[in-house]
């Protein structure tokens, strides 16, 4: 069990205090999460690090999760997919019946607290339930901003009953009549996908994988769909070749539909002829399998072309490895520019970035100690906290 | 003799709030300048200090920073980030000094310079949570001690926020050593220190130089 005194070794000096210090402001109110399950990455991967955080600072924090019959699900799959800006069906049957179906929730979950955090979109409608008592907050994880105009005329209505809105960042919000906070993600540095390894144990894992680590590894950890470009990533990778003897790795989950089943049997084609491509299909869970490649690369690349707030650049920065990601989503948050990596716009940009790296060593190593640096400032859970404290404090004094 | 009146220490959190307006352009930054409030302008210029501790703050505000980076204009942007918020005495002649800025650089051009492969600027405001941090302190060696130790943002909250939003033209630090402990003299030393286009850790290493001088020097 992690305790919120063990990071006192990890963040930055007096931010453990902060937090102590908020949470004895913020003690006595009742906080409560709501989400459309407790498992995968996304909301559910955060609750399950922030909520027993704000546990241990005395808060009285409870995570409660809406649930359903199959029909819910599959409009509440594609409502969040419709809100990611991708075109769906949404009947009006299938709609009425996530509001039903969000009817019967609210009577099943004890909806009264000081501040209720409704995360994403599966209990959005549940504010048509709310008690006369306590702020409400739609917290939305993904970039709202190219929403399909069908799901965003359904839901903006509900939306707009909530007191405020967090985005995490200002342009993946939408013109609403409320407030809009923006709280950046985080990553957790004590979990199993960032927690420190021995070098013994790095070599351990990526040989059971079958990388070797006979020369420098590029790596790109994504899902293998075309918004996380590896395609390119393989183009920019046949380019530095022709200088360097380097490896490629792609490691990530692969997605059922037809275009990613696609562009997987192309990524297989490239690498069986190429024995310094790597493609390694993980699942979800593989956080230690996706440390250890993180620690054991040179540069890691994120290369995606339509992206979210992934963490994916954070967390190969705080191994200390410099980042060349796309000009996309929380990228341009995540990387500094010519500080902790470089952003690009092309395939040629990244090959450019990745010779300029391996051709000035002592630029990786910098690059890596002002990412982690950055890291421990901007992007650890203890900032994440911070700020819902804060968030806290400010809507219900 | 009196005891002084002790210091409280007092970090803080934003709470960052995004506007409506946006920019894509020079022109339309110039035009959404002069809608937002003052709030805003205050985040995207005193507020950077805050948020850019680990990486030393090359255009000294938000919007040299957007103009360098996502215009590409390296002429506005050095003329913006020579704007020193600290020594211009209110948020509207700041507003009025960042606006007359750019619309001067406008009528230089004949065309104006806009995002062509950046980001569009998004204009934000924050809300300011104050956090007492540590035991309050009554003299120059608990204080020296205490400021050693505190988080950052408290050295951003008692000489950026308190002077520039709160009123207190020489800061707190300045106003406690000179009100408090009767030295006027390292009061002004301090009230001096530049915070302009460095960061917070700088400008702490430069108040406890001071403080040990002075406390060298005070008889044991």
């Amino acid at each position: 069990m992690i305790a919120i005194d063990d990071y006192r070794r990890v963040a930055p000096p007096g931010a453990v205090d902060m937090l102590l210090r908020l949470a004895e402001r913020a003690r006595g109110r009742r906080l409560l999460h709501l989400s459309g399950g407790r498992f995968g990455g996304g909301s559910a991967e955060m609750l399950h690090t922030l909520v027993p955080m704000m546990a241990d600072l005395g808060l009285e924090a409870t995570w409660e999760i809406t649930g359903g019959d199959p029909g819910y699900y599959a409009t509440v799959s594609a409502l969040r997919a419709a809100v990611d800006g991708a075109e769906r069906v949404l009947t009006d049957e299938a709609l009425d019946h996530y509001v039903e179906m969000n009817r019967l929730n609210a009577k099943k979950i004890a909806l009264d607290a000081d501040l209720v955090l409704a995360h994403d979109v599966p209990p959005i409608t549940l504010i048509e339930h709310r008690g006369a008592q306590g702020r409400w907050v739609w917290v939305c994880h993904s970039d709202a901003s190219g929403a399909q105009r069908r799901a965003w005329t359904f839901l903006r209505p509900s939306v707009n009953q909530f007191d405020a809105a967090v985005f995490s960042l200002p342009k993946f919000g939408r013109r609403l009549g409320i407030p809009r906070y923006v709280i950046a993600p985080s990553i957790d540095p004590l979990s199993e996908k960032n927690r420190d390894l021995t070098s013994r144990e790095v070599a351990t894992v990526v040989r059971s994988l079958g990388v070797a680590q006979d020369r420098p590894i590029l790596l790109q950890v994504a899902p293998l769909t075309p918004a996380e470009d590896p395609l390119g990533v393989v183009n920019a990778y046949r380019l530095v070749r022709k200088h360097y003897n380097v490896r490629l790795v792609l490691a990530g989950t692969s997605d059922a539909d037809g275009e990613s089943r696609e562009m997987l049997a192309e990524l297989r084609e490239a690498a069986s002829h190429d024995d310094g491509i790597t493609v390694l299909e993980l699942p979800p869970d593989a956080h230690l399998q996706i440390n250890a490649l993180q620690r054991a690369a040179t540069i890691v690349l994120q290369k995606s072309v339509h992206e979210g707030f992934g963490l994916g650049a954070a967390e190969a920065m705080w191994k200390s490895k410099p980042v060349v990601g796309g000009f996309a989503g929380g990228l341009t948050q995540q990387i500094v520019y010519d500080v902790t990596g470089y952003t690009v716009h092309s395939v040629e940009g990244a090959a450019f970035r990745l010779r300029h790296l391996l051709n000035n060593p002592e630029l990786i190593a910098r690059m890596g100690a002002a990412g982690r640096e950055h890291v421990r400032r901007s992007f650890l859970v203890t900032r994440h906290l911070t700020d819902y404290m804060a968030l806290l404090i400010h809507l219900t004094r | 003799m009196t005891t002084p009146a002790p210091f409280q220490f007092t970090g803080c959190v934003e709470v960052r709030q995004a506007l409506d307006h946006r920019a894509r352009d020079e022109r339309e930054l110039l035009d959404r300048l002069e809608d937002v409030p003052a709030g805003s302008v205050f985040y995207h210029t005193h507020g950077y200090f805050l948020r850019h501790r680990p990486v030393t703050t090359a255009y000294g505000n938000d919007f040299a920073a957007w103009v360098a980076v996502h215009v590409r204009d390296q002429v506005l942007a050095e003329r913006l980030a020579v704007i020193n918020p600290f020594e211009i005495a209110s948020l509207e002649d700041l507003r009025e000094e960042l606006m007359s800025t750019i619309h001067d650089h406008l009528l230089r051009l004949s065309t104006v310079p806009r995002v062509e492969f950046g980001e569009v600027f998004h204009f934000q405001q924050s809300h300011i949570v104050e956090v007492p941090l540590g035991a309050p302190v009554t003299t120059l060696a608990e204080f020296r001690a205490g400021l050693s130790e505190v988080d950052a943002s408290a050295v951003y909250f008692h000489m950026v926020e308190a002077r520039s939003r709160l009123g207190r033209r020489s800061g707190d630090f300045a106003e406690w050593i000179r009100d408090a402990l009767t030295m006027p003299a390292l009061a002004e030393r301090i009230e001096r220190i530049d915070a302009y286009m460095t960061n917070l850790e700088r400008v702490r290493a430069r108040v406890l130089s001071l403080l040990d001088s002075a406390l060298e020097e005070s008889p044991a």
